[in-house]
């Protein structure tokens, strides 16, 4: 009678798992539909790097080259300059600043050692995660791209709020 | 319209051939399509939607994209035999494809009556196992003609598994056969209409339908039997070397055989076209057969979603030591018991 018994066993199963499959039909989806919807990026994310300025407008770095120290896939490129003008007219917060920053996405890796190694919070992650282009030298971003006052900002994306959990291994299903 | 008139004759028949074609491939197509978006929904994902409206037009996108694609001959095949495989494969799952009844006899504008059956002959059941069985050859030649590892493999083991699998497959068909006494598909189908159009074979073969059903799960090369090609161990089995077209051959071949072996089901289990008001509206049994026959494609699909894959000692002690048992089983069930009712018959007369 075992061959019975295991017949219907496994025909439970299978009916079962079945059952299973087809329930999940209807329900939700995980899919985004990506250039028409946004993308949800997580607070934490280590996009595009953004230079910031103060309030009033003034560039934040001082081109002490530590980012470029940290940078292990050396991509940061500064040349520092001196600004001689009133507080108020400088480019920068202080008389140093970086006439050039280059950052090479080409080389970059992300890992945001930059961002930890920097004195003044002038450089940090941004969200932008579209970074492909046509051309190799168009990955070589320079300081128009890369300040905030001048960066182009990406409406294919939002960013989640610090309460909103959007990662799902971490959801309880 | 003069029938009767051999030319005219032959000219209907010919036209009514390529549009069976046409109209399979397109399903074949879209069931393609369909696989892939039920996959996708039962997997959380939403599928291809994005070629025409909801992914209408995702077909003829891989089609193009078939076509443009590189031919590929491996240095080492044997030329001849690696291009003649596919051939074999799709043209013997396209061939049975012109015996079934998808219809009762309808008057049609300017066609007159005609019964909606391509052709309709007395071994049609016969002519449908013997052309299937054919496309092994199409499967053994591609894996032997690629000089490949892989395709080897994945060709010994399609054979084998077809060849195993068929066993119980046709001994499953045969209690249908033996009840209507009959090969003649048409016949079959018309033998199920009592009771209101419910009278399917499947009230007096649940066994039988089951092997079938299984068995005809494994001659498709599908989820759970897909070892012939099963990717982990084998790449692409059987077809590992082919591309472009001759690919899209295999591929197209592989649905076309799923889509036979649903409209057998459908004829000889679920009563083909037979349904409750065919008798007053005969158009309508055209709805209930194309209903039942996607009701088994998306069990297909459905259980391509659920089950994992066997294992190859699996397969073999499942179809030998269980599925051919059953088999015969139902076969000596089925006898006895028309023996016995036949019997009944005879006294009460």
């Amino acid at each position: 009678m075992s061959v019975v018994g295991d017949i219907i066993e496994s025909t439970k199963a299978i009916i079962k798992g079945m059952g299973v499959t087809f329930s999940k039909i209807g329900q939700e989806k995980w899919t985004v539909e990506y250039p028409d919807d946004p993308v949800t990026m997580q607070p934490r994310y280590r996009g595009q790097h953004l230079l910031h300025v103060d309030e009033l407008g003034r560039e934040k770095c001082v081109a002490c080259f530590l980012c470029a120290a940290a940078c292990p896939s050396d991509c940061i490129y500064i040349v520092a300059a001196d600004d001689p003008r009133a507080p108020e007219e400088r480019v920068g917060v202080d008389e140093r600043y970086a006439s050039t920053y280059n950052i090479d996405y080409g080389r970059c890796i992300f890992c945001g050692f930059c961002v930890e190694a920097c004195p003044k919070d002038a450089i940090t992650h941004g969200y932008n995660f579209e970074l492909s282009v046509y051309s190799r030298a168009d990955l070589l971003k320079t300081k128009d791209d890369l300040l905030i006052t001048k960066q182009k900002q990406s409406s294919n994306y939002r960013v989640a709020f610090s309460d909103e959990d959007v990662d799902s291994e971490y959801k309880e299903v | 319209m003069d029938w009767n008139n051999p030319y005219i004759y032959a000219l209907g028949k010919f036209i009514a051939i390529n549009v069976t074609f046409i109209v399979v491939l397109l399903i074949v197509a879209y069931v393609v399509l369909a696989e892939r978006r039920v996959l996708g929904l039962i997997q959380g994902r939403l599928g291809p939607n994005r070629v025409g409206y909801g992914g209408v037009l995702q077909p003829f996108a891989d089609l193009l994209k078939f076509i443009f694609k590189e031919e590929i001959t491996p240095d080492k095949s044997t030329r001849f035999v690696y291009f003649l495989a596919p051939v074999i494969a799709i043209t013997a799952a396209l061939m049975s494809m012109i015996v079934y009844p998808f219809g009762p006899e309808v008057s049609l504008p300017f066609i007159g009556r005609v019964r909606l059956a391509i052709a309709q002959f007395d071994v049609a059941l016969l002519y449908v196992l013997a052309i299937t069985s054919v496309g092994v050859y199409g499967v053994a030649l591609a894996g032997w003609s690629s000089n490949s590892k892989y395709a080897l493999l994945g060709g010994l083991r399609a054979a084998a598994q077809l060849i195993s699998y068929e066993l119980s497959l046709g001994l499953g068909l045969v209690g249908v056969v033996m009840m209507s006494g009959s090969l003649d598909l048409y016949q079959i189908v018309e033998q199920q209409s009592g009771w209101g159009g419910m009278n399917w074979n499947i009230i007096y073969q649940p066994l039988g339908f089951v092997v079938y059903l299984i068995s005809a799960i494994a001659e498709t090369n599908r989820v759970p039997f897909d070892l012939p090609e099963a990717e982990t161990e084998l790449v692409a089995g059987f077809h590992t070397e082919y591309s472009a077209l001759k690919f899209a051959l295999f591929f197209m071949a592989e649905y076309v055989n799923m889509l036979t072996v649903s409209v057998l089901a459908t004829t000889l289990f679920l009563g083909g076209w037979n349904g409750p008001f065919v008798a007053q509206l005969p158009l309508l049994g055209v709805v209930y057969f194309l209903a039942k026959v996607f009701f088994f494609l998306f069990l297909y699909i459905w259980i391509r979603g659920t089950l994992p894959r066997f294992r190859f000692d699996q397969l073999m002690n499942f179809g030998w030591k269980f599925l051919l048992p059953a088999a015969i089983l139902n076969v000596v069930l089925t006898a006895s018991a028309y023996y016995f009712y036949m019997g009944a018959r005879l006294v009460a007369e």
